[in-house]
């Protein structure tokens, strides 16, 4: 494995399995990334990763506990260590001034999530300047002083212009935000490139991997012990395409190329917002759509929207193909209708039609950066106030990730009212077998559901539904 | 002024105890810990693991030479457990490898046989089986047995108020190096060194004077790495004094949240009585606290509940018990705040309940009750310069409490789908170890010859910037640059016999011994400064920014020159100095006295908006006029009033431990526990600094900052509570938090 690390061309043969977080603190000694939960949640071990896209590098920020080394090949890893210049950049010593660390133990993961955004992170503003550290945790600051020194580096930005001809990486080491180096990279990572438009499997013939944001979370150590298999698309690969009727995703297409892409987002208003709720932006960054319907997950949040859109599958083993319905595809807790080999290939769904409605539910204990739990996808057609289709789905109150079948048909078509709303609750309630656990109890989670198939309608239709219909009594 | 330490972790250049070099040789540690909450250990089986490539050793409780004791207060926790489990986290065996990852493998290897019994879970069942770590705790004021018929109004109830994980970024870990003659150096992420250090001499049956416990900084720690830092530095030791190598332990994020304890859970009932105007007349409340297995610091923080069961209020009868249950979960510990935010919850709860029966707001009763100069504490201190009043009247001019009402009322008759709330939470809280004897400090300070200053205490730096404040006092009273002086690890064999860097005072003991220490220099340096200049009188002569002054003209010593010149001529440049805390006092039989040095008063007001549909919610805003006294470091102490108050806002609110009932942490992960993210943080968050409050207790006038503001996160429930109230009148509900999206829903419509 070739790549970039801050300034040099590194080699290795470590394990391929190994976390790129303990290839850096303990092969390496870079002990500026911190270890702080090996699950993504906290941000501490936050890294840049650059790949080419065209000529200019694309970089984004990802928590390196949850990344196999294998898929740094050809890539830039840029470190806190690899950030620093002689003095302080713009934003540490911003940081310094407003007092934005104590302990000091998650502020790098801040200073590379934050100059992560800087370099990439299109036309500043606060809203997005502040969500690209929404996956850093600070337990010592409630992260007041933190937005403040985030504000008060866009506010320089504000007052200071790019020259003419100058791109943005100059511009930002010009005015002592990032190292001057990161201008000689795409040159350099030219060099080491081999592959290049393809979405490859390294090291074949293992357990897939691709993108790696559960399966690192739940069995890292494991994958130490046997072989696996990097799935990873360039970046210069478009992996969502849109037909006349039909859209189609490749599986190795990551959450946020998804939340980027314009066109779903045209198909499907709101789906940025949304999409807020599904992670942190690192996670995002690195969570594929396969990964995540393979994953089975009961509270999924991507697999929750394409249930709603009524998607189909397509899995491949080597030539043959077969096509699927995702509702089908799970059989139980954790267990799919997937044949040894069998890879998703791509999803695909019918692009929704005049008329026709698409929303998003989800709550979760603390709102951002939390698994839901009960989350709720409608896509439903209305026409003349009548229920033409409607699908519902909803996750976190079954062993699978469901398709709220009986509820739909249920209100297929009926007159829309409050009053046939409120009795379509009684067949979700037969639909769902949801457990006591951490997310909440049994009970809570049919109210919740309850309460966020009603959200569904008082959102898409406030005009003929009312809250003192369904929330009053 | 910044704080210098931020510099370096902007950087990631600090260093924590996962990051030291490691000498060569070291070997990696893991523990093997009870899956088990209560029962008989029948059979214990390392063969399999004994037998992995890369294992250096395996130990037990049999394999400790000294006592098996890490209980600090009392003697009830067995660092290897023996023959019983009390909970499951207990350590049973440590392993030792080559690396880390063998260590692990080796762990899931060994196999333990439990005869399970049934676990106590709550604290109420512990207390009915007579489970309790000690004798219960009475304080009491007046008369609380016939006040009640002089009432004119009288409201009883239960509160509950859950456990709090610490979650400091950085998880627990030591390094133990072995040096010659038997004596260990232990690198400890601790609060404690003393303890770490007291502790290991007698689990290896040494003198402690072989024991040296050094500690650079700590990436967090809130009261978790007081008490419970002290097992992993001293298994550490355990190890490499058997091998006679260097050994690291650190633990895994799911490890540490499992075997660690957390805050306190409690559950109380309390009863209130009233006049008709609102004046409190009686309170009786009896506190049922969640010790966990084993006592750890839960007596200490028990007295604390006590001590602040009144909260900022005045009440002339007053009747408190407190029992600290003995149940099967992980022994809980010190959480910022120590037992005060329990106790005070309660009697929140309590007024709210009075208000409720009374039909006005709450905040009248707070208003009407708040301590004045010369009020009695229950436990017979006085209030002396009390803020009380003046921090809630700031609060209520600078905040407008008029129009937040308006503003809060009209948008509830507007909105159906949305509904806001807001609640006042005024606080007080009384700095000084409760254990009197812990209240004092030592410093060494050094003044090398190119003038540049060492300072050595025993407060450990865990980012509330104590370091900072040392540096502050040095640099002040020599007049020279901040960059002059550097503060030391903190190091038992440099300070000694310290008390833990705890109770908010960790920069009032430490600075006030480093103060007396500088001044100790300064004198001798005075004198010789007139020596050299000549001079007879020494009160003539002024050090003032690196140079030296007389009658207010400078002379030709600056710093530097004159500093070599001292040390040619044979004047002592160090300067060791004990601080102990003057006129406190307290009798723990009669529970009267002194405890406290000084109190730190505050008000804050908080708003919330609640999603009527969906049961979540957002804190739109925190406002607080709080007591700073005269700040040292404003920076430093907003940064530390603003963290205190998320994290009490998480406690009320989202932060929830839950159990299974095998006793079992469900909660054991970041991605099942959550805690305040940068969308949480109210968009309006805003502390106004109390003028004109001079407070010559504590370092440079200043007051602690710590734990104080945290208990303003307790306002967030019931501006919580009341934003439910505007959408369902007669809501049925409990106190009982913390306040998660799950209970407000099942609240309003179950």
């Amino acid at each position: 494995m070739r790549f970039i690390l801050n300034r040099d061309i590194i080699s290795t043969d470590v394990n391929p399995a190994t976390s790129l977080l303990d290839f850096l603190r303990r092969n390496q000694n870079l002990k500026g990334t911190k270890e702080g939960c090996r699950e993504g949640d906290c941000g501490a071990c936050t890294v840049l990763i650059g790949e080419s896209e065209g000529n200019n590098i694309n970089y984004h920020n990802a928590n390196s506990c949850l990344i196999p080394i294998a898929d740094m090949e050809g890539k830039h890893v840029i470190t806190i260590e690899g950030l620093n210049i002689s003095g302080l950049t713009l934003f540490q010593k911003e940081m310094v001034e407003e007092g934005g660390t104590q302990c000091g133990f998650c502020t790098p993961g801040f200073i590379v999530s934050f100059t992560g955004y800087l370099i990439n992170g299109g036309k500043y503003n606060l809203k997005d300047a502040i969500e690209s550290v929404g996956g850093n945790i600070c337990r010592c600051t409630g992260h007041g002083t933190i937005r403040r020194a985030v504000s008060n580096v866009l506010n320089y930005f504000e007052t200071t212009e790019l020259k003419k001809g100058e791109n943005r990486i100059k511009y930002l080491s010009r005015l002592n935000a990032i190292p001057a180096y990161i201008s000689d990279i795409p040159l350099k990572l030219k060099k080491i490139e081999r592959r290049k438009n393809v979405i490859a499997q390294r090291i074949i013939k293992g357990e897939p991997v691709c993108g790696g944001t559960d399966i690192f979370v739940q069995k890292w150590d494991e994958l130490l012990k046997k072989k696996i298999s990097v799935i990873t698309k360039s970046k210069n690969i478009n992996g969502i395409k849109i037909g006349k009727n039909i859209c189609s995703i490749k599986a190795s297409t990551t959450v946020t190329e998804i939340e980027e892409s314009k066109e779903l987002n045209k198909m499907i208003p709101g789906l940025k917002d949304y999409m807020l709720l599904f992670g942190s932006i690192p996670i995002k960054n690195r969570a594929s759509i396969g990964g995540n319907i393979n994953n089975a997950s009961p509270i999924g949040d991507v697999t929750n929207i394409f249930l709603a859109l009524n998607s189909k599958l397509i899995l491949k083993k080597k030539k043959a193909k077969r096509e699927i319905f995702l509702k089908d595809y799970y059989k139980g807790y954790k267990s799919l209708d997937r044949k040894k080999g069998e890879l998703i290939d791509e999803i695909k769904f019918t692009i929704p039609g005049k008329n026709t409605k698409f929303n998003f539910e989800k709550v979760s204990k603390r709102t951002f950066l939390d698994i839901a739990s009960v989350n709720s996808s409608i896509l439903i057609k209305i026409k003349k106030d009548i229920i033409e289709d409607v699908h519902i789905s909803t996750g976190g109150v079954a062993p699978i990730p469901l398709h709220l079948t009986l509820t739909s048909e249920f209100l297929k078509g009926k007159l829309l009212s409050s009053e046939k709303v409120k009795k379509s609750i009684a067949y979700a309630m037969k639909e769902i077998s949801p457990i006591s656990d951490a997310r909440g109890s049994a009970d809570y989670k049919r109210l919740l559901l309850r309460q966020l198939i009603y959200a569904h309608f008082l959102k898409l239709f406030p005009e003929v539904i009312k809250p003192e219909d369904l929330l009053y009594e | 002024m910044n704080n210098i330490d931020s510099i370096k972790h902007t950087r990631g250049e600090s260093v924590f105890i996962d990051d030291f070099n490691v000498p060569e040789g070291t070997l990696h540690a893991a523990v093997f810990y009870s899956p088990v909450a209560h029962g008989h250990i029948k059979n214990l089986d390392i063969s399999e693991a004994g037998k992995m490539a890369g294992v250096k050793g395996i130990y037990t409780y049999k394999d400790i030479p000294g006592k098996n004791q890490i209980g600090g207060i009392i003697e009830d926790e067995n660092l290897l457990a023996e023959n019983i489990v009390e909970f499951i986290g207990h350590p049973i065996a440590l392993v030792l490898a080559d690396d880390w990852l063998t260590a692990r493998e080796a762990v899931k290897k060994i196999k333990v046989d439990i005869e399970e019994q049934i676990p106590i879970l709550d604290p109420r069942t512990a207390f009915e089986k007579n489970s309790l770590i000690m004798p219960p705790r009475i304080f009491s004021c007046g008369d609380t047995d016939s006040i009640w018929s002089k009432c004119d109004v009288i409201a009883e109830g239960r509160v509950d108020s859950g456990g709090q994980e610490h979650l400091y970024l950085e998880t627990q870990g030591a390094v133990a190096v072995p040096l010659e003659g038997d004596c260990i150096k232990i690198y400890s992420a601790t609060q404690n060194p003393s303890a770490v250090q007291r502790t290991a001499a007698a689990v290896l049956n040494v003198p402690q004077n072989k024991i040296e416990c050094d500690v650079l900084r700590l990436g967090g720690a809130f009261g978790g790495k007081e008490d419970q830092a002290t097992a992993w530095a001293v298994l550490a030791a355990l190890a490499a004094t058997k091998l006679k190598r260097p050994v690291k332990l650190v633990l895994l994020r799911h490890d540490d949240m499992i075997v660690t304890g957390k805050r306190h859970p409690y559950s109380s009932d309390f009863k209130i009585g009233l006049d008709k105007e609102g004046k409190i007349i009686a309170y009786e409340v009896t506190f049922y606290q969640d010790a966990g297995a084993s006592a750890d610091l839960s007596p200490a923080i028990l007295d604390r509940t006590l001590f602040h069961a009144a909260n900022s209020y005045y009440i002339p009868n007053v009747k408190a018990t407190a029992y600290s249950c003995k149940t099967n979960l992980t022994p809980n510990t010190a959480f910022r705040g120590f037992g005060g935010p329990q106790g005070m919850f309660v009697i929140e709860s309590a007024i709210y309940k009075a208000a409720e029966k009374m039909g006005i707001e709450p905040s009248v009763i707070q208003e009407k009750n708040l301590l004045r100069e010369n009020n009695e504490f229950p436990y017979g201190q006085k209030a002396e310069n009390s803020n009380a009043e003046r921090c809630w009247n700031e609060a209520v001019r600078k905040f407008d409490l008029n129009s937040e009402r308006k503003k809060v009322e009209e948008f509830n008759s507007e909105n159906k789908i949305y509904k806001k709330g807001f609640a006042l939470m005024p606080i007080c809280f009384g700095i000084s170890f409760t254990n009197t004897p812990m209240n004092r400090a030592g410093a060494l300070v050094h003044i090398y010859t190119d003038g540049s200053i060492g300072v050595s205490t025993g407060a450990v730096e865990m980012g509330q910037g104590v370091n900072m404040k040392l540096r502050q006092v040095a640099a002040s009273l020599f007049s020279v640059g901040i960059d002059k002086v550097k503060t030391e690890t903190t190091n038992t064999s440099r300070v000694a016999n310290t008390s833990p860097t705890a109770a908010s005072s960790g920069a009032d003991l430490n600075g006030k011994a480093t103060e007396i220490a500088c001044k100790n220099i300064l004198e001798r340096l005075t004198k010789t400064a007139a020596d050299i200049l000549g001079i007879e009188n020494s009160g003539s002569i002024k050090f003032k920014d690196e140079k030296i002054y007389v009658n207010g003209k400078p002379s030709d010593l600056n710093w530097k020159n004159f500093i070599i010149e001292a040390n040619t001529r044979r004047v002592n440049l160090s300067s060791y100095a004990y601080y102990a805390t003057p006129e406190i006092h307290f009798d723990r039989i009669t529970n009267k006295g002194k405890p406290f040095a000084y109190h730190v008063y505050g008000t804050a007001l908080l708003e919330v908006t609640l999603d009527c549909i969906r049961g979540n919610y957002k804190i739109n805003s925190v406002k607080a006029v709080h007591d700073f006294g005269k700040s040292m470091n404003p920076v430093i102490d907003r940064g530390q009033a603003e963290g205190a108050i998320m994290q009490g806002l998480g406690w009320m609110t989202i932060e929830e431990v839950l159990h299974n009932e095998k006793g079992r942490l469900i909660t054991d992960t970041l991605s099942t526990y959550k805690v305040p993210d940068i969308h949480f943080t109210p968009e309006e968050l805003e502390v106004v600094f109390l003028e004109n409050s001079e407070n010559p207790q504590g370092i440079f006038n200043s007051k602690a900052i710590g734990e104080p503001p945290f208990m303003y996160g307790i306002g967030a429930y019931f501006a919580l509570l009341n934003a439910m109230k505007s959408f369902k009148k007669d809501l049925k509900y409990k106190f009982d938090a913390p306040m998660t999206p799950e209970k407000v829903l099942m609240t309003m419509y179950g």
